[in-house]
């Protein structure tokens, strides 16, 4: 069925919701790609078995939708209309699950429990991670089933659209764009408004409107959440923003790592095309739309604005120098717009309530909201939407729950590869673009991972560096040979092959990548040696001069320890030491050759935590293995 | 691959030269590796060089030029796993199977690859094999992990 008008549009959102009972019990689960790692495939399926068992076909409906944000806590479920919220659902939770809602009652063993005070939370709003979060972009991904555009209409979706297509005009709605500030959540934090304007601005006929889906950071998830969980409001954002330029094509560039958010883009372009959302003279305006879905084939540096063209054009994707920016020169060399998943998502929100709405949260420069992944050594990972401003400790204690295990918070990385790494003196730190650059990090797309005492910085360093050094396409010889050596180095470092000169020769690697390379990938690729270097310089200190790792975590600097007052000859470390480097038996105390021993640390990850006999040494010389007479544990005989 | 089933992959994408990647990335998807011939027959009915087709299939990571194993293990070194002990974890699947990344054993078993980032954060270190995640992967149950692939 085609719409030709707005009122059609209108017409067939009430058709929709007069179909629809409020009332009518609904179990929606998450089918993202974290919680279908978790089992939720199996937990559907056994809900919809059981509800065609006790024959309540007709009385409860399911949806299979996306990320809410709670992966920790996977499975995630949610009961509507009450809104009651199930943790960590397993299958054969569900005949109790339904028998539960035909009983009207709740299964409180499955609801989520606050680790402190021991008290219930039934529904999703009550829990504290939910709670002071500010969920206005990603709140919508359980509410709908993300194959289905009826869903989305039920909610009002493409009523910004319709707004823009029956009496804005394109200068009106670029008008309210760039009151909003909104700035772009790929990276830059680029103000969406003027980018807009210039490719408006541009002199040509063809234009391009582009979403970047190329979400190359490790450890950030949320374009991948917002596109397979709706992606109808990617796409809304997107035709508004193809309007509003003068664009009659639009491309999404996503990862085809990602064959979920594929998969259910594809298939909202269709249906969109089957209501005449996209197509020829959408609802009746005369403004002619289409997109087209192009797979990215796995390049970090095709997230970069003029990689990501090229790769489009079906070459190597090799950024361009921006002597003329790509809003006015871009794909095909002609004006095009690429902004980020969650840029082209917020435009919708901001059409319907406005620019003023949109700017009463946030800070001076950062308006809105952010999501963020908030992953790493922290209790409650997963995707949270927190208003720009927050600060970082709110963020990691009060959403994320803090460290587990006791454990005493190092560091948080934002911004990707190219981000850097904030301490914990600067913690209250508010989040936003300028905030965090003037921290010597950035927002990037928003991946915030934390770390602990445990994780050593030069390692990340080197980590990240590695990851750089292969993502580096090769075209500019600072990016591609110094990050190279760059990573030479610093694995030395770790290795406890250290130079006095070393973080020297680093800086000067680092400020020729910045002045030389291209591309942001090159110009920001030292970001997280510089910013580890800065606050953390007593650590490349010690494993340089000290052959010491003060987190313990390099393996080269690392040994390891069996504490003979600690252990109880339990054998499991020896069985399980995969290079037979432990020497012991039952009732004789174990020790480690440590000629043998590859520091691999399976001993201490099986060791019983009431034991806690392995300990790791770094710095200083392992104590000598205690002689063979003590070695006998003389087991004191259970009375009877 | 079987010639008709390049063309009809090329003619699904219309025969265009700017759908070069969409085309390889269909053949990749069947065949889990780019063969020569496979190569040559998009070049020619493209008009496009193979030494171009060889820049773009070397350049992106979701290409392979040789043959891959019954097994593709993933292993995530996305900086959450990293922090969660992932290159311990890879390093164990090195020792089981015996290859490095990049690499297909001898008797086509597995071929193993790292990956930055499946998005499974919460789930770290995640090692996904033939597309199943399997999650909170620590160099001790690694072993019981591979146990299951024949």
């Amino acid at each position: 069925m085609k719409l030709n008008t707005p009122q059609d549009l209108e017409k067939l959102r009430q058709d929709i919701l007069s179909k629809r009972d409020p009332d009518r019990p609904c179990i929606s689960i998450c089918v993202g790609t974290g919680c279908l790692a978790f089992g939720a495939r199996e937990v559907i399926e056994a809900i919809r078995a059981e509800i065609k068992t006790q024959g309540l076909d007709a009385e409860i409906d399911t949806k299979g939708t996306g990320c809410p944000g709670f992966c920790e806590r996977g499975p995630v479920m949610v009961i509507y209309p009450q809104e009651i919220c199930y943790l960590q659902v397993k299958p054969e939770d569900a005949p109790e699950i339904v028998s539960a809602i035909k009983a009207g009652k709740v299964v409180e063993r499955l609801l989520y429990v606050d680790p402190a005070t021991k008290e219930k939370a039934t529904r999703e709003s009550d829990i504290p991670f939910y709670q002071n979060q500010e969920r206005r972009v990603i709140c919508n991904n359980i509410r709908i089933d993300s194959k289905s555009i009826d869903d989305y209409l039920a909610i009002g979706g493409y009523s910004a659209l319709a707004k823009v297509l029956s009496g804005m005009t394109p200068e009106a709605v670029l008008e309210e764009i760039k009151k909003s500030n909104l700035r772009g959540r790929g990276g830059a934090g680029f103000p969406a408004g003027r980018k807009w304007e210039g490719s408006r601005n541009a002199p040509g006929d063809t234009k391009y409107v582009l979403v970047n889906a190329d979400e190359g950071d490790p450890g950030a998830f949320m374009d991948r959440a917002l596109l397979e969980g709706n992606p109808h409001a990617v796409l809304e954002g997107l035709i508004i923003g193809g309007y509003t330029v003068g664009a009659r094509e639009g491309y999404i560039y996503v990862r085809q790592e990602y064959p979920l958010a594929v998969e259910n883009v594809n298939l909202a372009i269709t249906r969109a095309e089957e209501y005449g959302l996209l197509g020829e003279n959408i609802l009746g305006s005369g403004f002619d739309f289409k997109v087209i879905v192009h797979r990215g084939a796995g390049a970090f540096v095709c997230g970069e604005s003029t990689a990501l063209m090229t790769a489009l054009e079906g070459r190597v994707g090799e950024p361009r120098p921006k002597y003329i920016r790509s809003n006015v020169k871009g794909l095909w060399q002609k004006p095009s717009v690429l902004n980020n998943v969650e840029t082209w998502a917020n435009v919708p929100l901001i059409i319907n309530r406005g620019a003023d709405w949109f700017t009463q949260i946030g800070t001076k420069g950062s308006k809105g909201t952010k999501i963020f992944s908030l992953v790493g050594k922290i209790k409650n990972t997963g995707l949270v939407e927190v208003p720009m401003g927050m600060t970082l400790r709110d963020i990691i204690y009060k959403i994320g729950g803090g460290i587990p295990g006791g454990k005493k918070f190092k560091a948080v990385q934002t911004g990707g590869p190219s981000g850097g790494c904030i301490p914990e003196s600067l913690l209250d730190l508010q989040v936003g673009f300028d905030e965090l650059t003037d921290a010597g990090s950035m927002m990037g797309s928003g991946g915030m991972i934390v770390m602990d005492e445990d994780t050593c910085m030069v390692d990340v360093a080197r980590y990240f560096i590695e990851f750089l050094t292969d993502e580096s396409c090769g075209k500019c010889v600072p990016c591609r040979e110094g990050l190279r050596q760059m990573h030479k180095i610093l694995t030395r470092i770790t290795e406890g092959k250290g130079r006095e000169g070393d973080i020297e020769t680093l800086e000067e690697l680092s400020e020729v990548a910045v002045e030389a390379s291209l591309c942001a990938l090159g110009k920001s690729a030292p970001n997280p040696f510089l910013s580890t270097l800065r606050y953390f310089r007593d650590e490349y200190e010690a494993h340089i001069q000290d052959k010491r790792c003060p987190a313990r975590s390099c393996q080269a600097l690392t040994s390891y320890y069996i504490d003979p007052e600690k252990c109880q000859a339990c054998l499991i470390c020896m069985k399980k030491c995969a290079s037979k480097a432990i020497d012991g038996g039952k009732n004789k105390i174990h020790v480690i050759d440590q000629e043998k021993c590859t520091q691999c640390g399976v001993c201490l990850d099986v060791c019983p935590s009431r034991f806690g006999a392995v300990v790791k040494i770094s710095g200083e010389p392992v104590p000598p293995p205690i002689p063979e007479e003590q070695r006998t544990i003389v087991r004191k005989k259970k009375e009877k | 691959m079987q010639a008709d089933r390049i063309e009809k992959i090329i003619d699904r994408h219309q025969g265009e030269a700017s759908s070069l990647i969409q085309i390889l990335l269909d053949i990749q998807g069947e065949d889990n590796w780019l063969s020569r011939e496979a190569l040559e027959r998009v070049g020619e009915r493209l008009g496009v060089s193979l030494a171009r087709i060889q820049h773009i299939a070397t350049f992106y990571k979701a290409f392979s030029l040789v043959p891959k194993g019954r097994h593709q293990i993933n292993v995530c070194m996305g900086t959450a796993c990293h922090v969660r002990g992932s290159p311990r974890v890879l390093s164990t699947v090195q020792d089981l199977t015996g290859i490095r990344p990049g690499e297909t054993d001898l008797d086509m078993k597995f071929s193993l690859e790292t990956v930055n980032c499946l998005g499974c954060c919460a789930l770290g270190p995640v090692v996904e094999i033939d597309g199943k995640t399997h999650g909170n992967v620590s160099a001790a149950n690694t072993a019981d992990v591979l146990k299951g692939y024949e």
